[in-house]
């Protein structure tokens, strides 16, 4: 056993126990999200759950890289053939309908929401993290989903994102959700993601 | 956990998920080349037959391929609007191909299969990926689904009992709360195991 630990690849020697349980387990709260049953709204195909809001808490709770790779994790298993998407979608083929883009902006929105989450921390002010989640949690995701669906359509831009419109309601509700969730838990659990920025350093921890 | 694989013993199941895979990109990106109605009616016709030599049961591939009808429901009455027919019957064929296709390989692939046929393909960057840590991160996660869900059922239990079922909050914090204490236990057992030496 420790022969084996010596010669660990260094990259994923960076991920500790800890880091590897949270990731887990983000993964697979985003898909307990998604157990009740997708609330469907227009017939867009693509159906409106708390799955979204899942990824978003993912990012403003572990942080950028831990909360990357549990919707990945995620997006692996439901790759591989697990029911794991709201309304029990999943297999190969979520990856090649019109709506695919939209998983590929969960990852770059939980990218966007824990890099910003991180330099407002360890205060985490109300507004500057509503600012911060809605831009990685509705215009990073959106900025992906809505031209792929658009090109794997053939439908114009603006007739993709008028349909994406109709979920942007659902999408500040979760918005609003997750910023206060995470102040309220980085409150009583402090130290989940490290501050980083410049207030982080300047400014002594007053708590 | 149940996938969607369905057993049996055609052609397709017996094929390596990895060359099931690689078929599987090239068949998508000759459609995306294809440029007459006709030739993708023939690709169609070759899934179509595929589909029936691995004796797979319309409702497990309707479930997989019916979220498309509803999104080509929409896109070529827009097609038409927008452009011609051709370029509406190319659109909605070539999704309908690549999902059917998707929906072949789920379909006769098992999840364990799948997951050792990612763990081939990143086996050139052994360097730099732990296969055996992503691994273990795969069965952690797939563990860790029926407590998350158990969480959520608690919280949802718990909320009626002291009537406050109307806010979302009252939901959200306690099962964020009670996950990461189910992550740190995980994270503890995992130490205590010896992951971190």
């Amino acid at each position: 056993m420790t022969q084996h630990s010596i010669d660990r690849p260094a990259a994923t020697r960076s991920f500790t126990a800890r880091d590897l349980a949270s990731i887990a387990t983000f993964a697979a709260l985003i898909a307990a999200l998604g157990l009740p049953g997708a609330l469907q709204i227009g017939a867009s195909g693509i159906p409106i759950t708390f799955q979204t809001l899942g990824v978003m808490l993912a990012g403003a709770i572990l942080g950028a890289r831990n909360g990357f790779f549990a919707v990945l994790l995620l997006e692996v298993l439901v790759a591989a053939g697990l029911p794991l998407l709201s309304g029990g979608r999943g297999g190969i083929a979520v990856f090649v309908t019109p709506g695919a883009g939209y998983l590929v902006g969960w990852l770059l929105g939980v990218l966007v929401i824990g890099w910003f989450t991180a330099r407002l921390l360890p205060r985490y002010r109300v507004l500057p993290a509503l600012g911060a989640t809605a831009l990685g949690g509705i215009v990073a995701i959106y900025l992906i989903g809505v031209p792929w669906f658009a090109l794997s359509t053939g439908t114009p831009l603006w007739v993709a994102l008028t349909g994406a419109f109709v979920f942007l309601p659902g999408d500040i509700l979760k918005v609003v959700i997750t910023v206060l969730v995470a102040k309220q838990v980085h409150r009583a659990w402090p130290g989940l993601i490290t501050p980083r920025g410049k207030s982080a350093r300047t400014e002594p921890i007053s708590a | 956990m149940i996938g969607f694989y369905h057993p049996g013993h055609s052609l397709l199941h017996r094929a390596p998920a990895l060359l099931k895979l690689g078929l599987l990109s090239l068949l998508i990106a000759v459609t995306v080349a294809l440029q007459e109605p006709w030739q993708l009616g023939v690709v169609l016709a070759v899934a179509v037959l595929l589909a029936a030599s691995a004796r797979l049961p319309f409702r497990a591939l309707w479930r997989q391929v019916s979220p498309v009808l509803w999104v080509l429901a929409i896109a070529v009455p827009i097609q038409l609007l927008f452009a011609d027919w051709v370029m509406a019957v190319m659109m909605g064929g070539r999704l309908l191909i690549a999902v059917l296709l998707a929906a072949l390989f789920t379909l006769t692939t098992t999840v364990g299969a799948v997951l050792d046929a990612c763990e081939q393909l990143l086996r050139p960057l052994r360097r730099w990926v732990d296969t055996d840590r992503i691994g273990l991160l795969l069965a952690l996660t797939i563990r860790s689904i029926p407590v998350i869900a158990a969480i959520v059922g608690e919280v949802m239990e718990a909320r009626k009992a002291r009537g406050t079922q109307g806010s979302v909050m009252s939901l959200a914090v306690p099962v964020i709360v009670r996950s990461l204490q189910s992550a740190e236990a995980l994270g503890d057992a995992l130490i205590a195991r010896g992951f971190d030496d």
